[in-house]
């Protein structure tokens, strides 16, 4: 259901797309309006999610360990997944971050006869990397469009991803890895029941539109060749912030700037941001010293508790009987005796 | 209570195939076994909580408030504002279901939302239809749904069928830890007066007399000198420990469960005998009576209630730093929340230093509470203690991660190190079940009741089928821990699964093991263990 949902609204994407330039010639809605609404609300809509979280103090030093704490001198300890310090933690979360470290660690569940076994499974671990630095790499080649000169890495990076000289142009490798990675993802969420029940429809669409970012952009290079010249006037009149949108361009291009803006435009009210929200997490993020360092929660108040002399009062007989010390410091116990002797 | 089926029945019944309808079409169907009965009247009036009354979570009608969903609501917003960790969580799921099958009581009842991702999506759809607005334009398509009182059961059901245990967290790819979600969940149903006994009486126990099981100051007193001339039976020594002695140098804390419950008061014994070993110079309190914080399955602020009483004891006897007993929950809240709740430490404190081996025991510097497995490693790894392992030869051990040790401290080496120096046959369970990646016993957080034995059984089959196996292979034939509601919990589950293994906490084996200076000597001999059985099995001289 959520998948058909998602693939209706990424086909409706195109067709809009379709309508608007290549039938009505909305050029300028299409080439500069949408992409500066998507791109500036991507970057507030982020900034803002990030203030929201940051509001919520972290009460409590929630931390997950993974590995052996700091104990005795002798006893070897895990800084990596039980850190003590800010440092350790750092290359904690650099682990999570770019290696998907606790991802890594997947476990798959079965039954075999009476036993349950959980053996190493590790394809999400690869493919969601395959999918994330796929992605990350295209993006950084994408900067050749928004830079003029192309600073060298760029270049030599696009170079790199194109080292096999496949076809004319050459054909990135990234290009294949993120469709791999897409269609796993995609592939998993359909054949696993387990997945296929938790999935949303939010969950199907990203995954469709970047299968359509990615294959209008594939179509664009190797197929409908666009005028690469006319659309890189175009980026960078964008970047300087006087836009023009040159003549001549496919309508497969506005189709790519589309998608991109569509994803840009849902990120910051989406799952998408996860990709800030991991830096956050209480779970990950903070050193596992709490009985060394006390961690300050803001709004904590003091306990409300039935004190050892109000409770002496109340099992005073019981205590006494069973003979053990009565606390004479307690104010309650002094009243006691004067009115005993006042008696 | 409910009938149980039996073991392989139960086995062969679990199904991990979802359902045919979506699961915001499946509405909850409360199956016997699987929820805890309601708190009492009184308990809930007590302790001054929400709509008291009586009610049955079996009951079409749950007697809440007419103003429910107001309630309801403005505590969900409240604890998004006062918890990081709630807000981000209900965000940045990905439903990429990681944690899918981590979850024991998945494994163990195949019931979908005990996936911990479905069990945070039952919030989280609220969240989603009633505080964003992508949510609340494209509802089900955005996973969101609006608040009715279908939900509130739901709730109930699933959050009561969650314990808390954090495994979830470990395989997460952003460390979501559904145990946070439940909590917050417990806490908004409190504030509806829906609650269950099996915790809520404890609390109000914990909160007026001392500790869980409500024994009072004399009882508590008479329990442990019981136990005493349990120790005097087997060892000969004569032990008379103090209670709420001022001037004391340490304040000994331990569970309530473990001077009262088999076999948890073994593991009790083991304490007392080790500390006469060392001539320690502790007290007990019988005012601070209970380690151990169901306060923790109730709210943050009810933990921190029942929690405050450690520090007020300590100040009020002047001690020098507090040693806690083996318990997990226990631990958690000790080692995460107490300085924070209740901190700091009172100035008479000391950083913990061992007046045995003069170790500092710098990792508790803030908080000065040690757990007794630092105290008696620290003490085996300087020599301090002469041991026979061979007196618990008749024990192939093997050791359970408590959940909460295991994932919210880091405690995995200190109660093995102990291990294979008082027992000669040690075998862990597979990598995959212990450790960080270890399995509930199936009753943590307050679930350990009759009347969900169904679902403890379930949950707890994990953690079981992973002690059959090093059974099998190792002749493994007794389940050490550190956690007396494990003791108590493992105890149903072993003469459930695998009823040919017992279950003993870490000291207990200590205590078989330590010779005293007369058993050295061979002026005394020991010929019992703690249970008052032959160390040696029959057929075996005893030496
Ligand atoms: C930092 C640690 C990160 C981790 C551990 C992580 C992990 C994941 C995982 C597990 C998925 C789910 C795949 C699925 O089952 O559908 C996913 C999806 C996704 N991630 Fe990340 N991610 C991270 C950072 C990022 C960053 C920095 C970006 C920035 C572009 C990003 C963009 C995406 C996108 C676009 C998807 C969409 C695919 C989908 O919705 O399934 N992620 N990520
Ligand atoms: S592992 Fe984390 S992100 Fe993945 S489904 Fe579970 S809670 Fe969500
Ligand atoms: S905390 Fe434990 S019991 Fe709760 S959902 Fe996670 S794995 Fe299951």
């Amino acid at each position: 259901m959520g998948a058909v949902f998602a693939l209706i609204t990424v086909v409706a994407f195109v067709l809009v797309v379709y309508l608007g330039v290549g039938v009505a010639g909305l050029h300028f809605l299409f080439g500069v309006i949408i992409p500066y609404v998507a791109f500036f609300t991507f970057l507030i809509g982020m900034i803002y999610r990030v203030i929201e979280w940051a509001r919520s103090p972290v009460p409590f030093r929630i931390v997950t360990t993974c590995g052996q704490q700091k104990s005795l001198s002798w006893v070897k300890r895990n800084p990596l997944e039980s850190p003590y310090n800010n440092f350790e933690v750092a290359l904690r979360m650099f682990l999570e971050v770019v290696f998907f470290r606790s991802l890594f660690r997947n476990l798959k569940a079965e039954i075999k006869g009476r036993n349950l076994i959980y053996g190493s499974y590790k394809w999400l671990w690869l493919f969601a990397i395959l999918f994330h630095y796929s992605f990350f790499i295209i993006l950084l080649r994408h900067f050749r469009f928004f830079a003029y000169p192309v600073p060298k890495v760029i270049d030599g990076l696009n170079q790199l991803d194109a080292f096999l000289h496949i076809g004319l142009p050459h054909f990135y490798i990234t290009d294949a890895l993120i469709l791999a990675g897409l269609t796993f993802l995609f592939v998993r969420r359909l054949a696993d029941p387990k997945l296929r029940y938790i999935s949303l429809a939010s969950d199907y669409l990203p995954l469709f539109m970047i299968y359509g970012l990615v294959i209008s952009g594939i179509l664009m290079r190797h197929f409908f060749k666009v005028d690469v010249v006319g659309v890189k006037e175009l980026t960078m009149s964008l970047v300087h912030f006087s836009p023009k949108v040159p003549q001549g361009i496919g309508t497969i291009f506005f189709i790519h700037l589309f998608f991109i803006s569509a994803l840009m435009a849902y990120f910051p009210f989406s799952k998408l941001v996860h990709m800030l929200g991991v830096f956050l997490s209480p779970t990950r993020n903070l050193a596992n010293n709490s009985r060394a360092k006390r961690h300050i929660n803001p709004w904590n108040q003091p306990a409300k508790f039935k004190t050892y002399c109000e409770w002496q009062e109340i099992f005073y007989e019981q205590l006494v009987e069973s003979g053990q010390p009565i606390d004479e410091d307690c104010p309650q116990v002094k009243e006691r005796k004067k009115a005993e002797g006042a008696e | 209570m409910a009938k149980l089926p039996k073991p392989e029945e139960l086995f062969d019944s679990i199904d991990w195939t979802p359902p045919e309808t979506d699961w915001m079409d499946t509405p909850v169907e409360f199956q016997p076994g699987r929820w805890c009965y309601p708190a009492k009247k009184k308990v809930v009036e007590d302790l001054g909580f929400p709509n008291p009354r009586e009610w049955s979570p079996a009951d079409e009608d749950w007697k809440i408030p007419s103003n429910w969903r107001e309630i309801v609501l403005e505590g969900m917003k409240e604890r998004l504002e006062k918890y990081r960790s709630f807000k981000l969580f209900m965000d940045i799921c990905v439903r990429c279901g990681a944690c899918a099958d981590k979850c024991h009581y998945f494994l163990g009842s195949g019931d979908p939302k005990n996936m911990p991702v479905l069990r945070a999506e039952l919030m989280r759809s609220i969240y989603k239809g009633e505080f964003t607005l992508p949510g609340k334009i494209f509802g089900r398509l955005a996973g969101a749904r609006k608040l009715t009182e279908e939900v509130i059961k739901e709730w109930f059901y699933y959050y009561y069928q969650c314990s808390e245990c954090r495994r979830c967290s470990v395989f997460c790819p952003y460390g979501i830890d559904t145990c946070e979600v439940t909590m917050m969940g417990r806490e908004l149903l409190h504030l509806l007066g829906i609650n269950i006994n099996w915790i809520l009486e404890p609390v109000r126990n914990c909160v007026y007399i001392g500790n869980h099981l409500g024994l009072q100051p004399h009882t508590v007193k008479e329990n442990i000198e019981y136990l005493c001339w349990d120790i005097e039976e087997v060892t000969g020594l004569k032990i008379q420990p103090s209670f709420n002695r001022k001037g004391a140098e340490i304040l000994f804390v331990a569970p309530s469960g473990d001077y009262f419950a088999d076999p948890g008061i073994y593991t009790f014994m083991g304490y007392l005998v080790l500390f006469e070993y060392l001539g320690l110079d502790y007290t007990l309190s019988t005012y601070a009576s209970e380690g151990g914080n169901f306060g923790l399955f109730t709210s943050h602020e009810m933990m921190q209630k029942i929690n405050a009483k450690i520090y007020h004891e300590a100040e009020r006897l002047g001690v020098k730093f507090i040693i806690g007993g083996e318990c997990g929950h226990m631990w958690r809240v000790k080692h995460q929340y107490m300085d924070t709740v209740n901190g700091p430490a009172p100035s008479n404190l000391e950083v913990p230093k061992s007046p045995i081996t003069g170790t500092v025991f710098e990792h508790a510097k803030s908080t000065k509470m040690i757990h007794i497995c630092e105290f008696t490693a620290d003490l085996i790894a300087h020599g301090k203690l002469e041991l026979d392992p061979s007196r618990n030869d008749k024990y192939v051990v093997t050791f359970h991660d408590s959940c909460n040790p295991s994932r919210g401290m880091g405690f995995f080496e200190e109660p093995r190190f102990i291990l294979k120096h008082v027992c000669n046959n040690f075998y862990d369970m597979p990598e995959n079940t212990i450790r960080e990646k270890t399995f509930c016993c199936g009753s943590g957080s307050g679930l350990n009741t009759d009347e969900f034995m169904d679902m403890r059984m379930r949950g707890g089959l994990p953690r079981a089928n992973a002690v059959e196996y090093v059974h099998k292979k190792h002749g493994v034939n007794m389940l050490a821990c550190i956690c007396a509601i494990d003791r108590a919990a493992l105890s149903t589950l072993m003469q459930y699964w695998v009823p040919e293994v017992g279950v003993c906490g870490v000291h207990e084996l200590v205590a078989n093991a330590l010779v005293f200076p007369d058993e050295k000597t061979g002026k005394k001999k020991r010929t019992l263990d703690l249970r008052q059985q032959p160390l040696k099995p029959e057929d075996e001289e005893n030496v």
